[in-house]
């Protein structure tokens, strides 16, 4: 047995690495859109710079140098995957050590790789079908704060359908395997189905942004975060996965 | 009908554990909200790292401006 210091201890570095490795996929696939999202975002706004600020107010005489420059921000990426990483990893640790023992499989690394399935649909893919992720230059910023609430929900919605999908899957499991699967599908997609109709339309895409620059961003948004998940739940799976060896001394 | 748990690696539910758990797990929201959300509130450091992980929270698919 491990103790929750040792299983949280491999979640948070399992998830730095992750992070980091998504942060790579990020550099390179998504990087590219982003400098030429600015470059319509600056091109929009005259010279005005990419800090955040309000950009109907923005002129020339409130110009200044930004906080940050691009290559700082582009280092800044490996930071922020690295730590959303880190955050990711210590809570599907702490999922995993609390749930374990609910998940039907002997094996240790198909409960991990489960958790993390389940992770990526409720955190990733559900808020992703609903409120895709935009490149700068798209987006009010007198919306953000209903935008942020919206796409916490979403995430909230998005495990609360893993559930429903697992709760249905258990329960139809007596009419056979089939019956198993479809209960799970049909339980997943029915509640993100009803949430979506519910939550609030958000669409800010300005009509003359690219639409393939615009999906290219978000193909590489949705990529780093299938990154970050992949190697989350194998490298978890594999830190809790006994070995040949130990499983046969214990068997 | 549950197929028996052969090789539970994790200890048992007790409220120390729950306890643990949950303050891991607020530590560990604050540092996903650092990232994500924060605009120098938490950080106490401007928008200093709020700037620098834009990119970040943009291709981690957090809505930004």
């Amino acid at each position: 047995m491990r103790t929750f210091g040792q299983l949280l201890v491999r979640g948070l570095i399992v998830g730095l690495f992750a992070g980091l490795l998504a942060g790579t996929f990020a550099y390179v696939m998504g990087e590219p859109r982003v400098d030429a999202a600015i470059a319509i975002e600056e091109a929009n706004a005259g010279a005005h710079t990419h800090d955040h600020g309000d950009e109907h107010a923005a002129s020339s005489s409130e110009e200044e140098a930004p906080l940050v420059s691009r290559s700082g921000q582009k280092a800044g990426l490996f930071l922020a995957t690295g730590l959303s990483g880190v955050a990711l990893g210590g809570i599907f640790a702490v999922g995993f050590t609390l749930l374990r023992r609910k998940l039907r499989t002997g094996n240790d690394a198909y409960a991990a790789l489960g958790l993390a399935a389940a992770g990526f649909i409720g955190i990733v893919l559900v808020p992703f079908l609903k409120y895709p992720p935009n490149p700068p230059a798209v987006g009010d910023p007198e919306t953000i704060t209903r935008r942020t609430v919206t796409y916490l929900l979403t995430i909230v919605i998005g495990l609360l359908a893993v559930c429903a999908g697992v709760a249905l899957s258990r329960w139809a499991a007596r009419y056979g395997d089939v019956a198993r699967l479809a209960g799970g599908v049909v339980g997943l997609v029915v509640t993100v189905v009803a949430a979506y109709l519910i939550l609030p339309r958000i669409n800010e895409v300005p009509d003359t942004f690219p639409a393939t620059l615009l999906w290219q961003f978000r193909f590489a948004s949705l990529g780093t975060q299938a990154t970050l998940w992949l190697l989350l739940g194998f490298g978890y799976a594999a830190t809790v996965a006994r070995r040949p060896s130990e499983q046969k001394v214990n068997a | 009908m549950a197929a028996p748990a052969q090789s539970v690696t994790v200890p048992a539910i007790s409220s120390r554990l729950l306890l643990l758990s949950g303050l891991s797990v607020a530590l560990l929201l604050l540092l996903a909200y650092l990232v994500g959300f924060d605009q120098g509130a938490v950080s106490q450091s401007g928008m200093y790292l709020h700037e620098l992980m834009h990119d970040g929270r943009h291709l981690l698919g957090v809505p930004c401006h």
